[in-house]
Order: C-alpha cells, then structure tokens, then sequence
C-alpha cells in the first residue's frame, strides 16, 4: 500500500458561510434588513429588542428567537403584537445557516422588514457563525461586569453596534465604563457603544437612529 | 461546545478527498484551529472517532494545530501574542489591534491510502 499527502486547505465553516450567504441574498433581494442579536443570557435581550422595535413602529418587524429550550421569549413577542417564530436548539449553543434555512422557510416575511435573530445566550459560538445577517448587534448589561471584551474578544471584534443594556443601574453598580470602552476600541474601532434601558426606554432612541441609518445606507 | 457538527463537516471534507484521488483509507489529517474559535481539540478528537467509524476515514490519526491569537502593536508595528485577559502590546503597552491570526479552522492535508504496491515493484 501506498500513502500520499494530499493539500485540502478547506475551511470547515465554508459549507455554512455559502449556505449564509445565500440566505442574506435571499433577503435582500425582498428587502429585509437582518439583525443578529447576540448576548450572555440574562442581559435583557427579548425586553430590549422589544422596546427597539416599539421605537420603529413605521418599520414592521419579526423574530426569529433562539433558545436551548421553552418558548417564553416567543409567547412574550406574541402577546405584544410581534410576529415571532421559536427556534429550540435541543442543546445546540447557537444558530447556524441550515437551521436559518429550515426556520425561514417556514415563517412568511413582509417585504422591507426588519428581521431580528435573538441568538443562543452564549458569548461564544454565535460571534463565529454568519446565518444571513447584515449586521451582528451585540447586547451587554451594566450589571455583567465591564471585562466582558477581554474575556470574548471575538464577539465585539464582529458587533457593528454593541448596547450597555440596564444602564438606570449604572450609578449603583461597579461597571467600569472607560476600562470596557478601551477594550471594546482596541478590537473594534467603528461600531458604536450606546447605554440603553430597557427598564426606563433610555437610549432607545439613539438605537432606532442607528438601525434606520444602517438600513438606509445598505 | 459544537464541537460534534463541525467535526461531521471535518469528516465529509476528508471522504470527499478520499473519493476525488481513488483512495482505499484515509490514513491522517492536519487540522489547524485558532484560538479565537474556542474549539477544543480535545473534543474534536473525540467525536472524530466516534464519526469516521465504518467509513474510509476510520483509524485516521488526526493532528491537530492549534494557533495562539495575535494582535498587531499599531506602535511597534509588531505583532504579540494576545496576554489573558489584556490587549496591551509587551514592549510597548499601547493597545494593540486584532488581526487573522487565532481565527483559523480549516483542514489542511489528509494521508490517503491508495491500493497500489509501494515501489512500483508487483
């Protein structure tokens, strides 16, 4: 028997970067402007997303959620009005393209829509996937600790926009602004850092601008 | 983390090697991944035998290349390796840039085995 080395240099994530791709076209082409929302659990994802889509009221949204498990998330869109389908990843840590396919397919979209992904509660794996965004938005809270971009660097490397979710507790926790700014800067020197509540609606509106921009200038 | 699905794709990207030059086995496979991935090698392994079982890549050695995350001192003009928790530039302290380097996943030769006698003596 014979051996010989063969070259691949094959990126393993190419398959689901094509299948993106595609799905980001697809969406375009309909007019859509797709957000992918990613976030550790607990930061207040659902409740800002909401309140973001309550300050666009002339542009229809829809959501894609993303959870491990349960359909809360959904049911709380639901009762607001949001059309929202519920993805379960049964385990999976986030959302790829085939799994955007198979969701899409199924979830009619009006044409010039906003269309949000809340991905998995995970730091980690959602920053590395592309599933057909135009932009990734990422959503911290005042109360996480400011070390966050030195503990996920690839998550705020790739965020176009990143939200300081729970501002109104600002003044009362340890949140060091200028050392999660600096960090934040070295990795990403363009996306905006905006302090939001989704308690209290402020900065809400900065956020609103923002997308409307984005959307505008695609 | 996910870990298992990606491996399946490590799996078809070696079987289609495999396939494309007429190969019985695939015998290894050099996989170079990043740092900035958070893929563990460790489980990748794991699952790899767990998948290539009953086909052409069952057996493969699999060696895996990990890659330390570098950013780039906009002073220095150098790059460093990325300290824990920290993005300051060693000889310099001014925070550096991220660049490629770290972000790597991808699979870069495999082994095969054809049935052919070695030494083209029969």
């Amino acid at each position: 028997m014979s051996k010989q080395d063969v070259e691949i240099m094959a990126d393993i994530n190419a398959e689901n970067d094509r299948l993106a791709e595609k799905l980001h076209q697809d969406l375009v082409k309909k007019g859509i402007f797709t957000i992918n929302v990613i976030g550790a659990p607990g930061v207040g994802k659902t409740s800002t997303i909401t309140r973001i889509i309550q300050g666009l009221a002339d542009i229809p949204s829809a959501v894609v959620e993303g959870d491990i498990q349960s359909d809360i998330d959904t049911q709380a869109l639901k009762e607001r009005g949001i059309p929202s389908v519920q993805i379960n990843t049964g385990g999976a840590c986030h959302i790829d393209a085939v799994l955007m396919e198979n969701t899409l397919a199924g979830f009619p979209l009006r044409e010039n829509s906003l269309l949000w992904i809340e991905n998995i509660g995970n730091l980690v794996c959602p920053a590395e996937f592309m599933i057909g965004e135009d932009v990734k938005m990422l959503i911290c809270a005042a109360t996480d600790g400011s070390d966050k971009p030195y503990k996920y660097p690839l998550a705020f490397e790739k965020a176009a926009v990143i939200l300081i979710n729970k501002a109104d507790l600002l003044p009362h926790v340890d949140f060091d602004l200028e050392y999660f700014t600096r960090g934040i800067r070295a990795l990403n020197a363009a996306a905006p850092i905006i302090p939001v509540s989704a308690k209290t609606g402020e900065g809400i509106s900065e956020v609103c601008e923002w997308i409307g921009q984005r959307r505008s200038s695609r | 983390m996910h870990e298992y699905g990606l491996t399946k794709g490590i799996v078809k990207i070696m079987l289609k090697a495999a396939d494309e030059h007429q190969a019985l086995r695939v015998t290894g496979a050099r996989l170079v991944v990043g740092e900035n991935t958070s893929i563990i090698p460790g489980s990748v392994q794991l699952y790899f035998d767990q998948i290539a079982k009953g086909t052409k890549a069952e057996g493969a050695v699999l060696s895996i290349r990990t890659v330390k995350a570098e950013m780039r001192c906009p002073l220095c003009e150098t790059n460093f390796i990325r300290p824990r928790f920290s993005f300051e530039c060693p000889a310099c302290g001014t925070l550096g840039n991220p660049t490629q380097i770290g972000n790597e996943f991808y699979l870069e030769s495999v082994e095969l085995e054809d049935g052919k006698e070695e030494g083209g003596i029969p």
